[in-house]
């Protein structure tokens, strides 16, 4: 412990000096008497300021006794002495760190009061507390989280630099017309692919930030496909297709639901499980490389959401058993609250038949429908292998695969 | 009433109401019931004190000579019981810009001095006061230019004092009035260029606001009240965001002792008058 002054040379309070003091005055301890020594211009005018409103003790040293006194190695003359207040300590009693920052340092049950700082800041005692609904970590938590988000953050594609816009686009004109109606289904569809992640995502305790990440570049993936959708379909109509009150029915029973693991079973492992295999499908049956490399770069941001779906999924059915029944509820009630409805519009159904014939000769029609009966046939057999990997008995995997909505998501 | 404290402040910010409504939770969980009325300004505020509207006063120091005042002139007793740390030893200063031919207070004869609001201790009267025992009778050997906002307020609003410190920097003024900590302040944020200004005169120093009651405030109430505030410590994560708001680190007993220069003022100047036959009238 030292006596001498704390030099701030001509370094004012205005200009930086009270970091410096702020420093030096940690280092000594509560009640000792601090000389000050400074040479900028109104510096004990200042400092006076300062220590009022810092809680610490000050006494001006008498002009006429500053030049008897101490000298400090920059020559500065002591103007003050400080009596170290125990207002900095203070605040920090009762203070605490948020887990730790490194990947397996998040806790089970993060403090409302934690809030946004951090994971492994120190918390201030007595900080505001936040309503995180998602605060529970075997609700959210996912052990790859981290390598997701990396990966997608490594993925990100620029639509302007990514995609051939000026392909040609020999196709006849009934072709566009369907691709025009499929890519306004798609938009619709991905619209609630973005709403839902980025409704959980601000509910998820931001302790858990590689979920939030994750959850966040998902929401901006799904923008991104809105973009090059409405895009591609404007590069040849004026206009989009049409949306059905039965589509939206189906997409409503998704936004609407308010449970994180429900919501992410139907939207992730069912709706965007299927929708691999419908990118997939009309990436091959895309009339121009535009449409194709569209489709691609969308599947493969497609398949991160559901592999984090599955994998957030996987491990809270491990952590508690009555999930999986939960889930299987969740398939049930939405397949009743779309009893009525008519599924797949049959614009959309008429579109990817067409897309897939690429002609409307019968033959060519046939072909077409075959592939869109294969793609479907494609998409139960993928819903199944996911249900069984979340752990549904085979079975059981089929039946409930069997009631997903014919809307695809 | 009398099984409440009542306590009367004056609404010079919204942040008044979160900082009554804070404190008025920590007293109730600590067995004190308490409320209060705000006003919008401090004669108010003091004239409903004498007239028993509320049992103690946060005030000014400009409300606190007044209460003074008219409490002697009715043979009443009124004492200032708590205060915050940072109420105590503030002083002002006289700023010129640092390239001003302005080297002492007698440079200023003729010249334009801009202060706070007209009711301001701090920006105006504490400063004119000293200036006149420099020999520098504001309004007589040189103008005064108020820049007031929120009169009535006595000050608590630190916008006149900006404005003062502006329009010095746009040579609107020659010289301005303002808290030391204010110079302070208007420097690091940048409405005062760093390096550009000088002090000319820093007063001596003085006391602001304190907790005012009269004779017959109920004894237990407020041995209560100023017992939680003297308890209240600043490692207490429930209190100290109200003492960060209200700008404490721990609350001190009152002293009047550091009012002297702001009644010399109303003395010299007249400042009480007003308020006083408004009081002596009513």
């Amino acid at each position: 412990m030292t006596d001498d002054p704390i030099d701030l040379g001509e370094l004012g309070l205005d200009a930086g000096g009270a970091v410096l003091l702020r420093l030096g005055l940690a280092e000594r301890p509560v009640g000792a008497a601090v000389p000050i020594a400074g040479s900028a211009g109104d510096f004990a005018v200042h400092l006076r300021a300062f220590a009022r409103a810092e809680g610490h003790g000050f006494a001006e040293t008498p002009a006429d006794q500053r030049l008897a006194g101490p000298r400090a190695p920059s020559g500065a003359l002591v103007v003050a002495t400080l009596t170290r207040g125990d207002a900095a300590p203070s605040r920090w009693r009762g203070a605490e760190r948020a887990g730790a920052a490194t990947a397996d340092g998040a806790v089970d049950h993060p403090k409302a009061s934690w809030g946004l700082a951090a994971r492994g800041a120190m918390v201030e005692a007595g900080a505001p507390a936040f309503r995180f609904a998602l605060a529970d970590r075997d609700e959210v938590w996912a052990d790859d989280a981290g390598a997701l988000y990396r990966e997608a953050a490594a993925a990100q594609w620029d639509p302007g630099a990514a995609i051939p816009w000026d392909a040609p686009r020999p196709h006849p004109a009934f072709v566009e017309d369907a691709l025009v109606q499929v890519l306004t289904y798609l938009i619709e569809n991905e619209t609630a692919a973005l709403v839902v992640p980025a409704r959980f995502c601000a509910q998820v305790h931001p302790h858990f930030r590689e979920v939030m990440q994750l959850l966040a570049i998902q929401a901006a993936d799904e923008a991104r496909h809105i973009e090059v959708f409405t895009r591609r379909a404007l590069l040849g109509r004026k206009e989009l297709g049409l949306s059905t009150g039965g589509g939206q029915r189906s997409l409503q029973t998704l936004v609407d639901e308010p449970d994180f693991a429900l919501a992410s079973f139907l939207l992730s492992v069912l709706g965007e499980g299927s929708f691999l295999h419908l990118l997939g499908f009309l990436h091959v049956h895309a009339p121009d490389r535009c449409t194709a490399e569209i489709m691609r770069l969308a599947a493969r941001d497609e398949a991160r959401h559901v592999a984090f779906g599955m994998a957030h999924l996987k491990r809270h059915a491990a952590h508690d058993p009555t999930l999986l029944g939960r889930l299987r509820l969740a398939i049930e009630r939405r397949h009743d609250a779309l009893r009525h409805t008519a599924g797949l519009n049959a614009e959309v159904f008429d579109a990817l038949v067409v897309l897939a014939a690429g002609e409307l000769s019968p033959a060519a029609i046939a072909r077409g429908h075959a592939a869109v009966a294969d793609l479907q046939r494609q998409m139960d057999t993928g819903r199944q292998a996911r249900l069984r990997r979340l752990g549904f008995p085979a079975e059981e995997a089929r039946d409930l695969s069997a009631l997903h909505t014919r809307n695809f998501m | 009433m009398t099984d409440t404290l009542l306590l009367g402040a004056v609404a010079y910010d919204p942040k008044v109401v979160t900082i009554w409504d804070g404190f008025q939770r920590w007293f109730a969980a600590r067995g004190l019931p308490f409320d209060y009325v705000l006003y919008t300004n401090y004669e108010r505020q003091v004239e409903q004190h004498f007239a028993g509207a509320f049992h103690v006063a946060w005030n000014s120091p400009l409300a606190w000579l007044q209460a003074q005042r008219v409490a002697k002139a009715r043979g009443r007793d009124c004492r200032a019981v708590a205060m915050r740390d940072t109420d105590q030893d503030l002083t002002s200063v006289v700023v010129v810009r640092a390239d001003a031919p302005i080297r002492s207070v007698a440079d200023l004869r003729g010249k334009r001095l801009g202060v706070g609001a007209g009711d301001s201790p701090q920006a105006t009267m504490i400063p004119l006061q000293q200036l006149a025992e420099h020999g520098l009778v504001g309004g007589r050997d040189c103008e005064v230019r108020r820049f007031d906002v929120l009169v009535g307020k006595h000050g608590d609003h630190v916008g006149g004092e900006r404005d003062a410190a502006k329009a010095l920097m746009r040579g609107e003024v020659d010289a301005a009035c303002m808290i030391d900590g204010n110079h302070l302040l208007f420097a690091q944020e940048g409405t005062l260029p760093r390096g550009q200004t000088r002090v000319l005169l820093q007063t001596g120093a003085y006391d602001h606001c304190n907790f005012t009651v009269l004779d017959g405030a109920p004894t237990a109430l407020m041995q209560r009240f100023t017992d939680l505030l003297f308890g209240m410590r600043y490692d207490d994560p429930e209190v100290r965001p109200l003492l960060d708001l209200e700008g404490l680190k721990a609350w001190r007993p009152g002293r009047t002792s550091g009012y002297a220069l702001l009644e010399r003022g109303c003395e010299q100047f007249g400042w009480l008058q007003p308020f006083l036959q408004h009081m002596a009238a009513g």
